[in-house]
């Protein structure tokens, strides 16, 4: 069987798996599933609304069986707290979410490959010390702690941006305006300190190793012109490079939850956050299923990407 | 052969017994001669003994509030670092906070060290299709992005200390028994494993005395540099509202209770992260440093 | 014929006694017969064997009371798999190993456990073999304390060991495998093995990776050591020199199978096998005008995967016809029967001289 084929159908059992985790977290909960799915004060026709639709008297395989349908055909269930569908509340979310961790991502990327090339190329050198030092500082800083930081600097000393929102009105639609842009400035750079240091550590390290490589030699030897140089050692960074960011916008998915928090930017995030609060476990759950589900597809696709630019793979 | 191999009672007394310098004390030879390691160590130190001695140390008591004196800024007389929303010392709540942080970041990494280093050692050991088994459900796991698993778990078991805990040492099974798993797959197949089974030892006795030592260390270096992680998480989950509840003095709820303070007095809010950064950039530092010192063969 | 075999007590000191001595000086100590291990490469989609490598595939010896028999073979033509069954660290697919008049494994016969106390095994890469975590004198005392002695006494013991060895337990006891040269640390695998007290040791091309002024200690130490215990010796290795030094009879081995079996002298002589004159004339010899210039074997061995039908190395031979095609020979007695070769021309291969043989091959295409 082809790499690609395997690789692709290995998806299935995987997504079906993260499918009964996410089932299960109904479960793990304490008490009467019902209690925890229902709120006390929801109205009655949603609780009987809601028993039907779960058939909490059905045995366990059933439910989840019964589940998984509805899931395949998009249907996530009901919101507990305010009975409207998940699935179209966790994908409005998802939207902003997306918007932010992009951004993040760009930032992100760009100053990570550019430090770690840069300290890659000068290896112990002053430069590759500090970039060094600022990746550590990257990975091991709590990064909300870093947006109330830069919250105080900007919104509360400053008064330059704003601290909260993804825009002005409440309306949850968002344009590509100088309005708009401005709320997505300091969560995206929160957000984006995540990947840097570990971009920056990858390509710093990758980079050194192909420098140090004999072939890149040979082509000094050959009196080949530095940007030359360059791009062979471009084409032998990217594959690992592009796995890393892989993953790690998908850790900025699931990362950005402690993020908008801090910003309460309307994404999947606080909506879990705010679910977590309400005891509203049906978006709890579709939350948590869309997200482990979008990252497993990104997985997916990183590694077929990767397999196609690093045919060692395909073969080991 | 009997006669040469009979035991002489008391001939040990005279054989000279040199001192045994082990492995792991040449790791610590080379551990000291990194300056950014040792600096590292000794600001945990300090921090950890801080925590063990917060009731001698602590100006005031972390939970006496006084409407009178709320929000002060650092440098107020008697209260050097400001006070809180309720008028608590912050020093004071910064001391006696590093107890529960430091209890609540490490725990989860030493509970999944343990569980996840059986996992991935029996599943390495015995190997084959147990061993595909068990890896497959531990990527199953991977499937979530880490802060993802700890928060749908956390969110879902209600929030609490215990639950809290409980989710992020699920969170750091996986990658660890990994690990575990990787480097049992190497030791098992060396030759020093064969020469103990052929002495006729039982599975148990090889993994006891022979790949227990090559493997722990490795899985061990690499839970350190899980620690960091592991505190940004931890508090994480408190500053959500899931970990630690108020009033307890905790790094993370601290910055969550003082969140809506931050017009009023901002750089006070900003101190528990701080102590948080520190705590999580030294474990990564001394993380790194066993790291170099252990790879020199 | 049962000698010291009651003696056994609960002493461990006692119980350890190699010279448990069960069938007398006739029964060879340890018989071989079928002895398979197929290694399964690749499967198909159902799971069965799509390909499989004959690593040993049916081979059958003895080795007689104190003697030292030698394999040799190239590398890849199953001797330390041999081993390795021998010793049961890899299982066989077939075949019997008889103790002493004992099997080995199975109900009613020697337990694993009892067969290795009995049986030992030196490794060839003398550093990979040592836990680098152990000292010296905790690697030693490992097995007997396995086997119930008193970790004390076990370390007693360990010291004992590497005084035979030829180590002062002073200095090296508690010295780890980084801290020695390459022949201190076979000889510390050497008392590692010995620590069991067997009377059987298998050195699988234990002094291969040395140096040849430390390979020549090391093979006296090994003879000096099998006079004093009465030991026997199972002597694994590619070079025909040591072999011929060390080994009372000599087995070859051809991609999993016996090409020729004799005692050394008779053997090295007038070898039976195109396979074992092969190798012989690739041997570099201590006289110069007997050096050759010419490549001896020809091509690298069959793949091991895919056999040719009839005898293995008529690919190879210089000497093959038509029916060595056909057929694949057994190991036949030529003689006196204590020399055996697998070759339907073994008996005028024996007669042949390196002349001959050179031409035959120059006629071969």
């Amino acid at each position: 069987m082809s790499y690609f084929l395997k690789r692709i159908l290995y998806v299935i059992p995987v997504t079906l798996a993260v499918g009964l985790f996410c089932f299960s977290l109904v479960h793990l909960s304490p008490g009467d599933p019902m209690d925890a799915v229902v709120s006390a004060d929801a109205p009655s026709e949603v609780v009987q609304m809601v028993q039907r639709a779960y058939g909490f008297d059905r045995p366990l395989p059933e439910q989840f069986g019964r589940w998984v349908l509805r899931a395949v055909q998009g249907d996530l269930g009901l919101s507990a707290a305010n009975g409207r569908s998940v699935a179209t509340e966790v994908f409005s979310a998802l939207k902003n979410t997306l918007l932010l961790t992009v951004a993040a991502s760009l930032i992100g990327f760009t100053l990570g490959c550019l430090f770690g090339t840069l300290a890659g190329y000068w290896q112990g050198s002053l430069l590759d010390r500090l970039v060094t030092g600022l990746a550590v500082g990257s990975v091991s800083i709590p990064h909300y702690w870093l947006g109330m930081l830069l919250v105080i600097v900007f919104s509360v000393e400053l008064n330059w941006l704003p601290s909260s929102g993804a825009g002005p009105g409440s309306s949850g639609d968002w344009a590509f305006e100088w309005a708009y842009l401005r709320h997505l400035i300091l969560p995206a750079i929160t957000l984006s300190v995540i990947p840097m240091g570990l971009v920056t550590r990858t390509v710093r390290a990758v980079v050194a190793e192909v420098l140090a490589n004999e072939f890149v030699e040979a082509l000094r030897a050959k009196g080949l012109a530095g940007t030359r140089v360059f791009l062979h050692v471009v084409k032998n960074v990217a594959p690992t490079a592009l796995a890393v960011m892989g993953l790690e916008l998908g850790y900025l998915i699931g990362g950005s939850i402690l993020v908008e928090t801090v910003f309460s930017w309307p994404g999947t995030g606080l909506l879990l956050n705010n679910a977590i609060f309400q005891r509203d476990l049906p978006v709890l759950q579709g939350t948590i299923l869309v997200l482990a589900i979008f990252f497993v597809m990104l997985n997916l696709i990183v590694d077929l990407l990767q397999a196609q630019l690093d045919p060692r793979i395909k073969r080991g | 052969m009997a006669d040469t191999m009979q035991v002489t009672p008391g001939a040990a007394g005279t054989l000279p017994v040199a001192p045994v310098k082990g492995y792991w004390h040449s790791v610590w030879g080379r551990l000291r001669r990194d300056p950014v390691a040792m600096v590292a160590g000794l600001v945990l130190l300090a921090i950890v003994l801080m925590a063990i001695f917060a009731p001698w140390l602590a100006p005031a008591s972390p939970y006496s509030t006084s409407m009178l004196t709320r929000l002060q800024p650092i440098g107020t007389p008697g209260f050097p670092l400001g006070t809180d929303e309720l008028g608590r010392d912050v020093l004071s709540r910064l001391i006696h906070g590093a107890r529960l942080s430091l209890l609540i970041g490490v725990m989860p990494v030493v509970n999944a060290f343990f569980i996840g280093s059986m996992i991935g050692i029996v599943a390495g050991f015995v190997g084959g299709r147990t061993n595909t088994a068990i890896m497959r459900v531990i990527d199953v796991f991977y499937a979530f992005p880490a802060v993802l698993l700890a928060v749908a778990l956390a969110g879902a078991l209600g929030s609490g200390l215990v639950n809290s805990l409980f989710s992020l040492t699920v969170v750091f099974i996986p990658p660890i028994a990994r690990v575990a798993e990787s480097v049992t797959t190497k030791v098992r197949s060396v030759d020093y494993i064969e020469a103990a089974r052929a002495s006729g030892a039982g599975s148990l006795t090889i993994i006891h005395r022979h790949v227990l030592g090559n493997v722990l260390g490795p899985v061990f270096v690499y839970a350190t540099s899980l620690i960091s992680v592991s505190m940004i998480l931890a508090s994480g989950l408190s500053f959500l509202g899931l970990g630690a509840r108020p009033p307890t003095p905790e790094w993370g709820l601290m910055l969550n209770t003082m969140r809506d303070a931050i017009y009023v007095n901002p750089w006070v809010t900003v101190l528990p992260g701080l102590m948080i950064f520190t705590v999580s950039i030294c474990f990564n530092m001394l993380s790194d440093g066993l790291r170099s010192a252990m790879d020199v063969k | 014929m049962m000698n010291t075999a009651n003696h056994l007590t609960d002493d461990p000191a006692v119980r350890l006694d190699p010279t448990r001595d069960r069938g007398g000086k006739a029964q060879p100590l340890l018989s071989v017969r079928g002895l398979r291990k197929h290694f399964i490469l690749k499967r198909d989609g159902w799971g069965k064997p799509a390909s499989r490598v004959h690593a040993v595939d049916g081979v059958d010896f003895d080795v007689h009371k104190g003697e030292t028999l030698g394999i040799v073979g190239e590398s890849g033509c199953g001797k330390s798999t041999t081993a390795r069954l021998l010793m049961h660290l890899l299982a066989p697919d077939a075949g019997e190993v008889i103790f002493d008049g004992d099997p080995v494994g199975g109900l009613g016969g020697l337990s694993l456990r009892e067969m290795r106390r009995q049986m030992q095994m030196v490794f060839q890469n003398s550093y990979s073999s040592l836990n680098p975590r152990m000292s010296v004198e905790e690697s030693i005392a490992f097995g007997p304390q396995v086997h119930g002695l008193g970790r004390r006494e076990s370390r007693q013991r360990a010291r004992r060991l590497l005084d035979q060895v030829g180590l002062s337990p002073a200095l090296f006891a508690n010295r780890y495998p980084h801290e020695l040269s390459g022949g201190q640390r076979q000889r510390v695998n050497i008392a590692r093995a010995l620590a069991l007290e067997p009377r059987l040791l298998i050195l699988d091309e234990a002094v291969s990776a040395l140096d040849k002024s430390v390979e020549a200690q090391v093979l006296n130490l090994l003879v000096d050591l099998k006079r004093e215990y009465g030991l026997t010796y199972l002597f694994i290795s590619h070079d025909l020199n040591v072999v011929r030094y060390i080994s009372d009879r000599v087995m070859v081995m051809y991609l999993g199978k016996v090409a020729e079996m004799g005692d050394t002298e008779a053997l090295y002589r007038a070898p039976a096998h195109p396979y074992t004159r092969a190798l012989m004339s690739a041997m570099p010899s201590m006289d110069p005008n007997r050096r050759t210039e010419r490549a001896p074997l020809v091509g690298d061995p069959p793949n091991p995967i895919d056999l040719p039908p009839g005898c293995r190395f008529c690919p190879r031979c210089p000497l093959v016809v038509d029916e060595c095609h056909r057929r694949e020979p057994d190991l036949m007695a030529l003689g006196d029967g204590a020399h055996s070769a697998a070759c339907l021309r073994a008996a005028e291969v024996s007669g042949l001289d390196d002349a001959s043989l050179a031409t035959s091959q120059e006629e071969s295409p």
